[in-house]
């Protein structure tokens, strides 16, 4: 290997570590706030790409099924608990929220398909339509069991991964889709040419980490949802909603996710089931930072990347083997930095 | 559920349950003996998940990869050097030994979800690697191994191994059946929801973890070898995450808190798989891994509505065996109870600060033979963190506490309970589901010493009966002989705290800690404790009380110490006490 290759590799690294890092800010953010371990994560970077591919072509996205779907469950749901808790009058305003609105911009995106809009609205129609589905999927699925141990909430976690994968080879079929650069150009660094793609990814990243640190860091809001990860029975005393909580953080995490699908869609095909992987290689890097820290999540996931595209020109065939196989030096050393520390479920 | 629910079948359902197995290879068509192999290969993996999971509290994804192990490490020595396939067991079994010792060790010392996320990384891992290994034969694998032989005779047909798949399934079923009703089994059936209260009663909880993640991952190499000679062939793709993700929902779907859920589970699973692979081609009009989907909405609708899982409804159905009643035992061993001049205990300028905030400084006080002492104080004095500093459930940040003179500071709380340290807990911590016999036998964990092993093999029952018999004694001693098989959470609060005394005194501790022992009894109940620990006292027992109940400390104690925001305000005999200005003013608040 000379000096070139490795400075295309590192470019490489970097570039899909950025993408992880995004993933792994979601990661922890979600556990942060809801305890959750958000396994399908990748699922919805899987759908970012698959959606603005199909917008591309012209055709309407399958997220559009999958969005009506998940609102009418939501819907029934609503329906019914505002019925059983005497609330009817309440009802209105929340099927405005979880169907009307998820309808509408399926609808939009059913209908502004055809036209072949210019990019940057194709990826603002991505974004709307994956989006939308991560406080529905939080609804749906984990706030009837917001309560329970970690341990529940992850198994509830894997399922959803099942479901999701299955419904996407379902609304996407089973071919792979690449999307176009948004920027062909690159530019000479002394010897090192820099693509200007990655150059895009690497900045977008940057700046969406430095936005969730001023965020959670520097806001009352965010250390709302922060209090609400510590003690929800408390947060919601002094005023804070569990559930508002809950929904903001999925939203904000799935556009982070819809996001790196975006980003990614350029650099690999992306297959309806491709998002386990990049988000497992998120949540290494995430459990680098302990599943708690999130500048340390970042460059944990920025190692994941550069393992991962150093190890594909050496051993190709083991790059999977090596990128997960790095959880274990890494638990080890966590296993030993942190006094034993238990759980009480 | 219930105590009971969880013992609704006995050696007759074992032997039930084998007369129909038998029945089946011999009536029933291939099809359904094929299906019956794979339900009982599914069932040995499903029950590891069920003590890991369901009664343990740890969960892991990658039992698939440990299946794989038993499965590739068969395959590859009796095709590649001949070995014989009964060989090939204890090799597998060393080999995933080593594997799962190490994993667990490395992530059973930190909160529960690590060894999860592991387990999904390091089943995808070993996935890859089966995959890309030349002499395992890459993604192809490996053909032509060598059936199973008894002398003169092959295992070849289905038919006949299904007897072998269902003979050790049966007895992983009923090894572990025997493993929850033991010493080790209480501590395990502790781990999830008691883990600080049993490793204050002397469980290794983080070992304890290791060993129950170990026995799940041995019972997977087994169904991995025998699928194995089963198949006769092997590649990568049963081995995958998505099959020990399908493993954890037998486990949760069939009920994960017994041993039935796991031949529950792996049934509903196996058939309801092969029904969907038939079914949804046709519906859909196109191929695919659709099933998935409906497993995966199957799982979380269990998960939502019923996390106990399809075997506690089942068990509704099924007759009821009565707990065996407790006979008369020997004695279990006592402590060699020495006299020793000087203070029991001694808290030596004992400090506690969480960021900046002093919860204790530097207190000093000690605790002599024979005595109750009571530490009182108005809320937040730091009286609870200090008697956790004691417990060791907090560590020191300087100060030492000594017991009989050794310093026991920088002990585990399970450490700490072998010096004969008894204690009861603020808010109770017991197994609610769990019968109060069983809560109390827990606090002998110490006084016995059957393991793992043993328990499983049955060979625990003397011992058993001894540990039985203590704790019946204890419970009888507290007032408590009628609720003896009722579950401990069906009690009320200020029953739970005289079962959690019973506890503390089965474990024949030198010293008894008990914190806020009277929160939440009633004027008769309080009568009553005073009474038992006066009783207590006139034995010999030295008694440390927390507590902010004046009349109830004054009748009883002593001496008293009283803090007040982490220091030492006062101490000496109740009268002295309530006579000091300093205790009243704290109290009730200066002279305006």
């Amino acid at each position: 290997m000379n000096l070139t290759i490795a400075a295309l590799l590192a470019q490489d690294g970097i570039t899909n570590g950025a993408i992880y890092a995004l993933l792994a800010l979601a990661l922890v953010m979600v556990f942060a706030v809801t305890r959750v371990i958000w396994v399908p994560s990748g699922e919805f970077v899987a759908y970012g790409t698959l959606t603005l591919a199909a917008l591309q072509l012209g055709k309407p996205p399958g997220t559009v099924g999958l969005l009506v779907g998940m609102a009418i469950i939501a819907g029934v749901i609503e329906g019914w608990s505002c019925v059983a808790i005497g609330q009817a009058r309440q009802l209105p305003r929340r099927l405005l929220m979880w169907t009307v609105l998820p309808l509408a911009i399926a609808g939009l995106v059913q209908w502004l398909a055809p036209l072949h809009l210019p990019f940057p609205v194709q990826i603002a129609l991505t974004l709307a339509a994956v989006t939308a589905m991560g406080p529905l999927l939080y609804r749906i699925v984990y706030q009837p069991v917001a309560e329970a141990s970690v341990l529940v909430l992850l198994i509830v976690s894997v399922a959803v991964h099942f479901v999701l994968t299955g419904l996407g080879l379902w609304f996407f079929g089973a071919e792979g889709s690449r999307t176009p650069p948004f920027s062909a150009g690159s530019f000479q660094l002394g010897d090192l040419t820099v693509s200007a793609q990655s150059l895009l990814v690497v900045v977008t990243s940057v700046l969406l980490i430095f936005g969730l640190y001023i965020l959670f860091g520097h806001t009352l809001y965010g250390k709302a949802l922060r209090a609400t990860a510590v003690n929800r029975v408390g947060a919601r005393l002094v005023g804070i909603s569990p559930n508002l909580a809950g929904s903001l953080t999925f939203t904000l995490a799935t556009l982070l996710c819809a996001f790196s699908g975006v980003l990614i869609g350029p650099i690999t095909t992306i297959y309806y089931d491709s998002g386990f992987f990049v988000s497992l290689k998120g949540f290494v890097g995430a459990i680098i930072g302990g599943l708690a820290s999130y500048p340390l999540a970042a460059a944990g996931a920025l190692l994941v990347g550069l393992l991962e595209s150093f190890s594909s020109f050496w051993a190709s065939a083991f790059k999977e083997v090596i990128v997960f196989t790095l959880i274990i030096p890494v638990l080890l050393w966590r296993s030993f930095a942190s006094r034993h520390h238990e759980e009480e479920e | 559920m219930s105590a009971l629910a969880r013992w609704p079948l006995g050696g007759a359902a074992f032997a039930a349950v084998a007369v129909l197995l038998a029945i089946v290879p011999l009536t029933a068509p291939p099809f359904w003996v094929t299906l019956g192999n794979y339900i009982g290969l599914y069932s040995i993996v499903a029950l590891g998940l069920v003590l890991l999971t369901g009664i343990a509290g740890q969960t892991s994804f990658g039992q698939a990869a440990f299946v794989g192990i038993g499965a590739y490490t068969t395959a590859y020595l009796t095709t590649r050097f001949g070995t014989s396939g009964w060989l090939t067991l204890p090799i597998g079994f060393a080999i995933t030994f080593a594997v799962a010792l190490f994993l667990g060790f490395i992530t059973l010392r930190m909160r529960g979800h690590y060894l999860p996320l592991a387990t999904i990384a390091w089943g995808i891992s070993l996935y890859f690697l089966f995959g890309n290994l030349d002499f395992l034969g890459g993604y192809t694998g490996l053909t032509g191994i060598p059936p199973l032989s008894l002398p003169g005779f092959e295992l070849k047909q289905e038919r006949q191994f299904f007897y072998l798949i269902w003979a050790i399934a049966l007895c992983a079923l009923w090894a572990t059946d025997n493993l929850l009703d033991s010493r080790p089994g209480r501590a395990i059936r502790a781990l999830k929801g008691g883990l600080e209260m049993a490793e204050a009663f002397g469980v290794d909880a983080a070992r304890l973890k290791v060993i129950v993640f170990v026995y799940a991952a041995l019972l997977a190499c087994v169904s991995g070898w025998l699928y194995a000679h089963l198949q006769r062939f092997v590649n990568p793709s049963p081995f995958g995450i998505n099959q020990g993700i399908e493993y954890l929902f037998m486990a949760v779907v069939g009920g994960a808190g017994s041993v039935w859920g796991a031949v529950v589970g792996a049934t509903l699973i196996t058939l309801l798989k092969q029904w969907l692979q038939d079914l949804l081609p046709r519906i859909l009009g196109r191929a695919g891994n659709f099933e998935i989907v409906v497993f995966g909405v199957l799982m979380i609708l269990v998960l939502q509505r019923a996390r106990d899982g399809v075997w506690p409804w089942l068990a509704r159905f099924l007759p009821r065996r009565a707990p065996p009643a407790v006979r008369e035992a020997q004695e279990l061993p006592a402590r060699a109870k020495t006299a020793r001049q000087g203070p029991l205990l001694e808290i030596d300028r004992a400090r506690k600060e969480f960021g900046g905030l002093v919860a204790v400084n530097d207190l000093s006080f000690e605790v002599r033979p024979g005595e109750i002492l009571g530490l009182i104080g108005p809320n937040g004095a730091g009286k609870s963190t200090m008697f956790n500093l004691i417990g060791g459930a907090l560590a020191l940040t300087s100060g030492d506490v000594r017991f009989r003179g050794e310093s026991i500071a920088a002990l585990q709380p399970y450490e700490i309970a072998r010096f004969g340290i008894g204690r009861t807990f603020q808010h109770v911590k017991l197994i609610g589901s769990m019968s109060v016999l069983d809560n109390v036998a827990l606090g002998a964990f110490l006084r016995g010493k059957a393991g793992v092993a043993r328990a499983a093999l049955r060979l625990d029952r003397a011992e058993e009966a001894r540990t039985k018999a203590a704790a019946a004694h204890q419970i009888a001693r507290c007032g408590l002989d009628a609720h003896t098989f009722d579950p401990a959470g069906s009690l009320a609060l200020g029953l739970q705290r005289i079962v959690e005394i019973a506890r503390a005194l089965v474990a024949d501790p030198q010293l008894l800690l008990l914190d806020e022992p009277a929160a939440g009894l009633r004027y008769q109940e309080k009568q009553d404790l005073a009474a038992l620990l006066r009783g207590l006292r006139r034995q010999g027992m030295t008694i440390l009380l927390v507590e902010h109940d004046m009349d109830f400390v004054m009748g009883l104690t002593d001496r008293l110490v009283v803090m007040d925001f982490g220091e030492k305000l006062a101490e000496g005999l109740p009268a002295e006490i309530q006579a000091n200005p300093l205790v009243v003013e704290a109290y009730l608040g200066g002279v305006a």
